[in-house]
């Protein structure tokens, strides 16, 4: 099997998710109106880690969510029929400041859905965009607000995150193709 | 994740897994459906026709909710306002239909075997049977089975009683089918002349009375007396056919405690239940029209999906 490189251990993302959690109350000065909603499955279980470490660091409650985007996509294919995840909005993100959460940054298309899914569900008054690992090769004019880490990569190359059996992200893997026999 | 199926002719295909993908993706839609805009994009662009040669309030108007909740074009003929009235067949009425590139026809007609008909005429549109003579009526079974595992939270190993006229219900073989396949116990009971001895090699059980067939039962489903077909010829008097075969407080003791009531509508009060079990505690008959739309958009999205990359 293909395990690739591991790129970081669980003590570096832990790192990233901790400068990311400072960076967002810089930025919205404080916890107030903050949503925090993760995209299945990935951003979800890192959404759920971040909001903990956020809790952490303002001991007040933060509440946290799981937007599916599978109904948005552009790419929805014939016969590879994609299974429905959940969407568990613990507030209204009507005039929230939501934070979305991904685990791989990649062409931008995932989030693209991701907006218009959320604009379904109310008006919040900013989205803004939490990344643990930006690859690269965007196809839409989106950027990630925060990032745990940059990896340019080649095209054929994938980015993986594993989770350990509490949801916490544990390693990012670089997977290069295998070489043609 | 693979669903094969082009269309959904009945729940006689459909394995477990199927039918357990079809209520994961029913519960993703049940949220949707409680959201205040109830609308995804899923399948914009898309055109569905219901198709429906028999009068019906609850099926057609779930999958016109269902369609347009997921952004599809509806389009409803129904045959009395149509040239079906002027003699045009099914086979031409359908590949009529099919020359204005429709994606999905959701069908229901009085001949059973109608839709696997449409699905071998046509070649370009998946078929949904809506109800096909007394043959399947999938949906009705999945939206069923959602109810079930939703109120018991599981399927397999209940014991589920169906009671009425079983020979010419189309509800009772897709429940079967999908009730077995997912591991529950069918019992079938209602008078002789609506009992067809045939059932007990679809894995049913067949019951002599209904105080048999309620004994212990999780799940009791009552079916609906056609008043309009075989009332007249089958039984001697709706009053007789209520004593022996209608669900009251006294017979829906036998059941379990917290059996769950299952109609599949339009109810004919005081004849196969009365309005004390079908407005009662245990009756979940609301719960299961409030499913079906679910269920429909489940099956549209699984059948309807765009495919910019067919294959296969």
């Amino acid at each position: 099997m293909n395990r690739g490189i591991v790129l970081f251990d669980r003590a570096a993302i832990r790192r990233m998710l901790t400068r990311i959690a400072h960076e967002i109350l810089e930025k919205n000065r404080g916890t107030d109106d903050l949503v925090v909603l993760g995209i299945p499955r990935g951003g979800e279980m890192v959404a759920v880690e971040l909001a903990k470490v956020l809790e952490d660091i303002e001991k007040v409650p933060i509440p946290c969510g799981s937007l599916d985007i599978t109904l948005y996509r552009d790419d929805l294919g014939w016969r590879t029929i994609r299974p429905l995840h959940k969407t568990e909005m613990p507030v209204s993100p009507e005039n929230g400041r939501v934070v979305l959460v991904d685990d791989v940054f990649f062409t931008g298309r995932t989030v693209r859905a991701a907006l218009d899914a959320l604009m379904d569900l109310g008006r919040p008054r900013t989205i803004q965009l939490a990344v643990l690992i930006d690859r690269g090769h965007r196809e839409l004019p989106i950027r990630p607000d925060y990032v745990g880490r940059d990896i340019p990569t080649a095209r054929d190359e994938d980015i993986c995150v594993d989770f350990d059996e509490n949801g916490l992200a544990n390693a990012v893997r670089l997977i290069k193709p295998l070489k043609e026999q | 994740m693979l669903f094969k199926h082009r269309h959904i002719l009945g729940t006689r295909q459909l394995s477990a897994d199927d039918i357990t993908l079809i209520l994961d993706t029913a519960e993703r839609f049940r949220e949707i459906n409680l959201r205040e805009i109830k609308k995804v994009p899923v399948l914009r662009g898309k055109t569905v026709i219901n198709l429906f040669y028999e009068a019906s309030t609850r099926t057609r108007t779930s999958f016109e909710i269902a369609e347009k909740r997921l952004s599809a074009d509806a389009i409803n003929i129904t045959a009395s306002a149509s040239s079906v009235v002027k003699g045009e067949t099914l086979a031409d009425t359908a590949r009529n239909l099919e020359a204005m590139r429709p994606d999905v026809i959701v069908v229901r007609h009085a001949a059973s075997g109608a839709a696997e008909y449409l699905s071998r005429k046509l070649s370009s549109c998946a078929i949904i049977n809506a109800g096909d003579g007394a043959h399947e009526h999938p949906s009705q079974a999945l939206l069923d089975a959602l109810t079930i595992r939703r109120h018991k939270g599981r399927v397999a190993g209940l014991e589920v009683a169906i009671i009425g006229d079983i020979a010419h219900s189309r509800v009772v073989r897709s429940n079967l089918y999908a009730l077995t396949a997912l591991g529950a116990r069918v019992r079938l009971c209602g008078p002789g002349t609506m009992m067809p001895s045939a059932m007990e090699q679809l894995g049913a059980r067949l019951c002599c009375s209904m105080e048999e067939a309620l004994e212990g039962a999780d799940v009791v489903m009552m079916l609906r007396i056609q008043r309009e077909r075989q009332g007249r010829t089958l039984l001697p008097s709706l009053r007789e056919y209520s004593r022996f075969y209608g669900l009251d407080n006294k017979k829906l003791r036998l059941a379990k405690a917290d059996a769950l009531v299952m109609h599949p509508g339009p109810m004919n009060r005081g004849v196969e239940i009365s309005s004390e079990v079908g407005d009662g505690a245990q009756s979940v008959i609301l719960d299961q029209v409030e499913n079906g739309v679910a269920v429909r958009m489940a099956l549209l999205y699984l059948v309807g999906a765009p495919a910019p990359n067919e294959e296969g």
